[in-house]
């Protein structure tokens, strides 16, 4: 489709400027594409992210453990939810962005296809997955689409607090009993790879990069925030007394950054494919849980058009 | 946090009895709730059963702490929730039964939230103002408990032939569970002659009232058996509540004596 040319550069200029582009405005096709597409894929990293947290909801070691689990996992509900919202700002309904979720079409962070197998998981996910988020996500508050940034100011204050929730996990289990500072260990081991994988491929592999750092929905490349997170992560392990499981881990005063070594991007590609440990049951209990819903939503609408029947008569 | 009231043996046993069988009943009625979270039929309404889930696991956590307080033997919150076996929880049965569909889900809900409401809003007159209290806070959430599910209730039994039938299969899964909500037992006797509860006598037709209401405007009827299953504020439960103990103490029983 060919832009009208004054359109166009009017939506350049704006984006240019800074100023935000909202649901009624014009824009290029492609980037209300894109949009939908990492917005989607946004809400439903949201809503397939509760399953490996819930796990443990009903395990979790005391009731103050228990609420605050329960309430974080309730918080991405939301998250998911003002996304969502926001999606369809921009045309595409909810029961549309969740069937591409069901058929496989739409995406979700491969992070959520790791099993959380041990309590100190809760601890790991909120530090060091919400930690990645926010690194992620801290610049999308100043991304170009209106409803998207504004949405994300507010996911952003909350996942701040579950990462200290998941810090203070962590700190609880590293001054532990010796079975309990294994545990911490344990979820370091397992997690720290899948975490640097969040940010997504490196640079040159990225294929939507540019154009997303050209229309200003994204702000930093993979590499540097992938960065920005080791840098920020590596002292908040030494301070637990947790290695951080990389040999090659190691400070670089010429660039004044942490070398990392290299990572297996076969296993990322796995994952994202849909073959890693738990792709196969994440998505198999969203669909459950939407299909053994469908008659309560059947129901929820019969009745309401029942009623409206009776007001109109 | 509380300052224990002095009361004689007697009524401190009971009124530690009783303290526990609040705090187990809205802790087990809380966790049944949040095994909901992240299966919910509608993104809206898994929120809303966590936010039920969150406010009886609040109240339970007062309810413990009292309890511990007028006990007496320096246990904490957690000691009384996690290292105490089924024969020592004093819950009602109705909140240990499995979830079943959302349709019994949220039936249970209002057969619990119909009593607890009504209960909550007398115990605010508790000559204990330990107890006064805790209720007073709790009734607000109730309240609003009540108003949830008797409106999904109603959507269900009144929505298409699939949901109607699904809620009269509930009906008969439930109804043996609902006298025990306002059967009173010694301890319950005791507590009502001491001025601390009110007569459980009180309550049950106010329960009936408000679940003939909803009931009604449901579309769904009574069942006319007489028959109720009792014992959960004797200790005496089903064989769920084994298994939801086993997961819900798991870590304090494997990893005994530590900090979480």
């Amino acid at each position: 489709m060919v832009a009208h040319p004054d359109l166009q550069t009017q939506f350049d200029l704006r984006v240019a400027e800074d100023q935000r582009i909202e649901p009624k405005d014009w824009m290029p096709e492609p980037y209300r594409r894109t949009l939908v597409r990492q917005i989607s894929q946004h809400a439903h990293s949201e809503i397939v992210g509760m399953l490996p947290e819930g796990n443990w909801i009903t395990r979790a070691p005391s009731l103050r453990r228990k609420a605050v689990l329960l309430a974080k996992v309730q918080d991405e509900a939301g998250h998911g939810l003002y996304l969502y919202s926001a999606a369809e700002t921009l045309g595409t309904s909810r029961e549309q962005m969740i069937d591409d979720l069901h058929s496989g079409k739409a995406k979700y962070s491969s992070i959520f296809n790791y099993p959380t197998l041990s309590w100190a998981d809760m601890g790991v996910i909120g530090w060091l997955v919400d930690g990645a988020a926010i690194m992620n996500q801290v610049p999308l508050c100043r991304t170009s689409y209106g409803p998207y940034a504004r949405a994300m100011v507010r996911i952003c204050k909350e996942e701040s607090f579950h990462q200290r929730q998941g810090y203070e996990i962590m700190m609880t289990l590293a001054k532990g009993s010796e079975a309990q500072r294994a545990m911490a260990q344990d979820a370091l081991n397992r997690w720290w790879w899948p975490v640097l994988m969040m940010f997504g491929p490196k640079d040159d592999e990225s294929p939507n990069t540019a154009l997303s750092m050209q229309w200003k929905i994204k702000r930093f490349t993979n590499d540097e925030l992938r960065q920005k997170f080791v840098d920020a992560t590596v002292p908040q392990a030494e301070y637990l007394g947790l290695n951080i499981p990389d040999p090659d881990l190691k400070w670089n005063e010429t660039r004044g950054h942490y070398d990392f070594g290299p990572i297996n991007w076969d296993e990322f590609w796995e994952v994202v494919k849909g073959n890693g440990p738990c792709n196969r049951q994440r998505l198999e209990a969203r669909r459950k849980a939407h299909e053994e819903g469908a008659w309560v939503r059947e129901a929820a609408a019969a009745y309401a058009n029942k009623r409206k029947a009776k007001s109109e008569k | 946090m509380f300052e224990a009231n002095p009361y004689p043996e007697e009524v401190n046993a009971a009124l530690s009895d009783f303290l526990l069988r609040m705090a187990d009943t809205s802790l087990v009625l809380g966790h049944r709730l949040s095994e909901w979270c992240g299966h919910g039929p509608i993104l809206e309404q898994d929120i809303a059963m966590s936010n039920l889930a969150l406010d009886l696991i609040g109240q339970a956590r007062n309810w413990y702490q009292l309890a511990a307080v007028q006990l007496g033997q320096g246990q904490s919150e957690d000691d009384l929730a996690y290292l105490r076996d089924a024969g020592q929880y004093r819950n009602v049965l109705l909140v240990e039964l499995p979830n079943g569909d959302f349709g019994q889900t949220v039936l249970r809900q209002f057969f619990f939230d119909a009593y607890h409401y009504h209960y909550l809003k007398a115990l605010t007159e508790s000559g204990d103002e330990n107890v006064a209290n805790i209720a007073i806070k709790s009734l607000k959430e109730a309240t609003y408990h009540l108003k949830w599910s008797s409106e999904w209730v109603i959507r269900l039994g009144d929505g298409t032939e699939e949901s109607h039938r699904r809620m009269e299969n509930a009906l008969r899964e439930l109804w043996e569970f609902t006298g025990e909500l306002t059967t009173p037992n010694e301890t319950d006797q005791l507590l009502t002659i001491m001025g601390l509860t009110p007569d459980l006598n009180l309550i049950r037709p106010l329960w009936e009232q408000q679940v003939q209401v909803v009931l009604a405007e449901a579309t769904l009827e009574i069942p006319n058996r007489a028959w109720m299953q009792k014992g959960g504020k004797n200790g005496v439960h089903t064989e769920h509540l084994g298994f939801l103990l086993a997961e819900m103490q798991f870590l304090q029983r494997a990893y005994p004596n530590c900090e979480w």
